[in-house]
């Protein structure tokens, strides 16, 4: 729920309360009024109709209402004292409305010549239960006025009002650390937003140059080793080559070599991760996948005889992605090297590429990996010596990149499964 | 052949000139921007190794002066900045190769021994070595005048083993150059001695001249029989 319209939501509820409050206030105390005159009415009424009796006897003789708003009845003085007014809601028989309507009767005893005379006086009165409709009918046209003028106002005074605030979150969202370019800012009035704007500001720019300082720190990290890695390995190269050694010493100078060798890969790979992560790869064109999948397996093709793999490509649509080249590349290689690298001799290679996916399926040892780890930098299922663990985080890295999802399961194989769509739209 | 290396960093620089006087090139070195840029101006030279990063400036203007001059040498740049963009402008201005920091002596060897034969001997040159002739254009291999027939693989090692000729080549240097840079973190190399041993095989059925050693746990060596 919007910010604007959960505040509106609120008003709505309090409104109501308090106009039924107000409404039940009102009710009463215009009921109490409208008595009060009534009663005056009546009041006033006795004293015309007594003074008439006693000028005219005739008028004595009205026993019931008629054509009268009176009535008058003898009674014995026994039970004429201790009467006092009294004035009641009564029903009575109204021929227009053809109907009982309540009326205002007001019930006095007068004397005249030592007879005790009972007199009824009535006036009609508002039918409650009209008024009440009514009212209800006047209030619920106030309470949605009001609510409408809330609604518009928020919509147009309030929006306004909040705009720099949306403008923050606006910022906010479109805000990548990786293109450090922000929104620039809107100028507000307003106090809070203010300092909200140089607060985010702030926060922005310190995490920007943060982001920047980490990725030349990896990256300067990677390149000020690549020197002394290469000097130790020209160095031994060296080494090995002056003669006499004994096997024995060559043997070693080998496994030295190994060693700095397999650190040479780790740390250039973990400079192309940084690399991909930082979105240096720009250039964009459509890669045909087939024929990067064909020349791959060729370039694989001595690994694959040599191990006895049997491949299978399944190619149902020629898909081309529109992707870096070298990624892509680097996608397909890493899908297969891994797919040979943790096969079995006599194992098999199955690709499928259809418009949707591109999956890479391989013998391996009988049970499925983690799912949840295999994507994860040095994540090692086998402890394959020379493996660097970080071929599937090139996978995952590169499908991120270009919004892929990659995906692990276990079938008769292995398989991982590349869905071209973008994340958001196929889940 | 004249050979300048400019390299700031003196203990990539010995190296590089103990491994580039064992092939009996005349090597001259340069340690910053200026000394480099004077050198390259007063003498000629063969090929130059070129390191992008030097105090004072950038290999990449030694390059522009170079082409300002009309210089033909050839120059492999070697950086310790694998950078594509580093890699395109070098070539873009004139570099004859890039070749990224650590790489292996063989490999420089190589990609130096081919430079100098488009540079100097417009691709014309043959390699010889006791009685194998190989031509690295036409991949073609005779031995005492006779064609020997070999597939790519084979004649990818032969050639780059005939390059670094009685030196010691490593397994993993062999591979990167023979099955591309991809191979590298293949779990072992175990398939390239199924290659080695056909060649091998070959070589010494049309009785070569040469032969191929292996040096237990380091890689092979290309010596005369």
């Amino acid at each position: 729920m919007k910010l604007l319209n959960y505040a509106t939501s609120y008003f709505a509820g309090l409104l109501l309360v308090v106009i039924s409050v107000w409404a039940a206030l009102f009710y009463f105390n215009m009921l109490d009024e409208i008595y009060d005159s009534m009663d005056d009415g009546l009041e006033n009424q006795k004293i015309l109709v007594v003074q008439k009796a006693t000028r005219d006897s005739t008028v004595l003789r009205q026993k019931e209402f008629e054509a009268g708003y009176f009535s008058i009845k003898e009674i014995p003085f026994t039970l004429a004292v201790h009467r006092k007014d009294r004035y009641q809601d009564t029903l009575m028989y109204m021929q227009n409305e053809q109907d009982f309507e309540p009326v205002r009767m007001l019930t006095t005893v007068f004397r005249k010549e030592d007879q005790y005379y009972e007199l009824r006086v009535i006036t009609s009165m508002v039918e409650e239960d009209d008024l009440i409709e009514d009212l209800l009918y006047s209030l619920l046209w106030l309470y949605l006025g009001l609510v409408g003028s809330i609604l518009v106002l928020n919509n147009l005074l309030l929006k306004r009002i909040w705009k720099p605030f949306y403008h923050i979150l606006q910022r906010l969202q479109s805000f990548r650390l990786e293109e450090a370019k922000t929104v620039p800012v809107q100028k507000t009035n307003i106090e809070e937003f203010q300092l909200l704007n140089q607060t985010v500001e702030k926060l922005l720019q310190q995490n920007v140059a943060t982001y920047q300082n980490q990725k030349a720190f990896i990256e300067n990290a990677s390149h000020e080793l690549q020197t002394p890695l290469a000097i130790s390995l020209n160095k031994l190269e060296l080494l090995a080559e002056s003669q006499p050694l004994h096997e024995d010493q060559l043997q070693q100078i080998g496994s030295v070599m190994e060693n700095l060798e397999r650190l040479t890969r780790l740390n250039k790979t973990l400079l192309l991760l940084s690399k991909i992560e930082n979105r240096q790869f720009a250039q964009e064109e459509p890669v045909p996948l087939e024929m990067l999948l064909q020349k791959t397996l060729l370039d694989f093709e001595d690994q694959l005889s040599y191990k006895d793999i049997a491949v299978d490509l399944q190619v149902q649509e020629n898909v081309s992605l529109q992707m870096n080249p070298d990624l892509a590349a680097m996608l397909v290689v890493n899908l297969i090297k891994n797919a040979i690298v943790h096969n079995v001799n006599g194992g098999f290679l199955r690709i499928g590429l259809s418009k949707q996916e591109l999956t890479v399926e391989n013998a391996g040892q009988e049970a499925p990996l983690d799912g949840a780890k295999v994507f994860t930098r040095f994540y090692k299922e086998t402890s394959a010596a020379t493996s660097t663990g970080l071929g599937l985080s090139i996978v995952k890295a590169i499908c991120d990149l270009y919004g892929f999802r990659v995906a692990y399961g276990y079938r008769q194989g292995h398989t991982f499964t590349v869905t071209f769509q973008k994340a958001v739209a196929s889940v | 052949m004249k050979i300048l290396v400019i390299e700031d960093e003196p203990q990539m620089l010995d190296t590089l000139v103990r491994s580039l006087k064992q092939e009996q090139y005349l090597v001259e070195t340069a340690t910053d921007y200026e000394s480099a840029l004077e050198k390259v101006g007063v003498y000629t030279y063969d090929c130059i190794l070129l390191d992008i990063n030097l105090p004072g400036g950038s290999g990449l203007e030694i390059l522009e002066e170079l082409k300002k001059q009309q210089k033909t040498e050839g120059v492999i740049i070697v950086s310790a900045r694998n950078s594509v963009d580093d890699k395109i402008q070098g070539l873009e201005l004139g570099a004859d190769d890039y070749l990224p920091k650590p790489f292996h002596m063989a490999e420089l060897h190589a990609r130096v021994k081919s430079v100098l034969r488009r540079r100097k001997f417009d691709g014309q040159h043959l390699h010889q070595l006791q009685n194998v002739q190989i031509d690295p254009d036409k991949h073609q291999v005779w031995v005492a005048g006779q064609e020997l027939v070999l597939n790519r693989k084979e004649f990818d090692i032969l050639l780059y083993l005939v390059t670094n000729k009685d030196r010691l080549v490593s397994k993993t240097a062999l591979a990167e150059h023979v099955w591309g840079d991809y191979i590298d973190q293949a779990d072992n190399y175990e398939f390239i001695y199924s290659q080695i041993k056909n060649l091998r095989k070959k070589l010494k059925d049309c009785g070569a001249g040469i032969e191929i050693q292996a040096i237990y746990g380091i890689g092979y060596k290309l010596v005369a029989a």
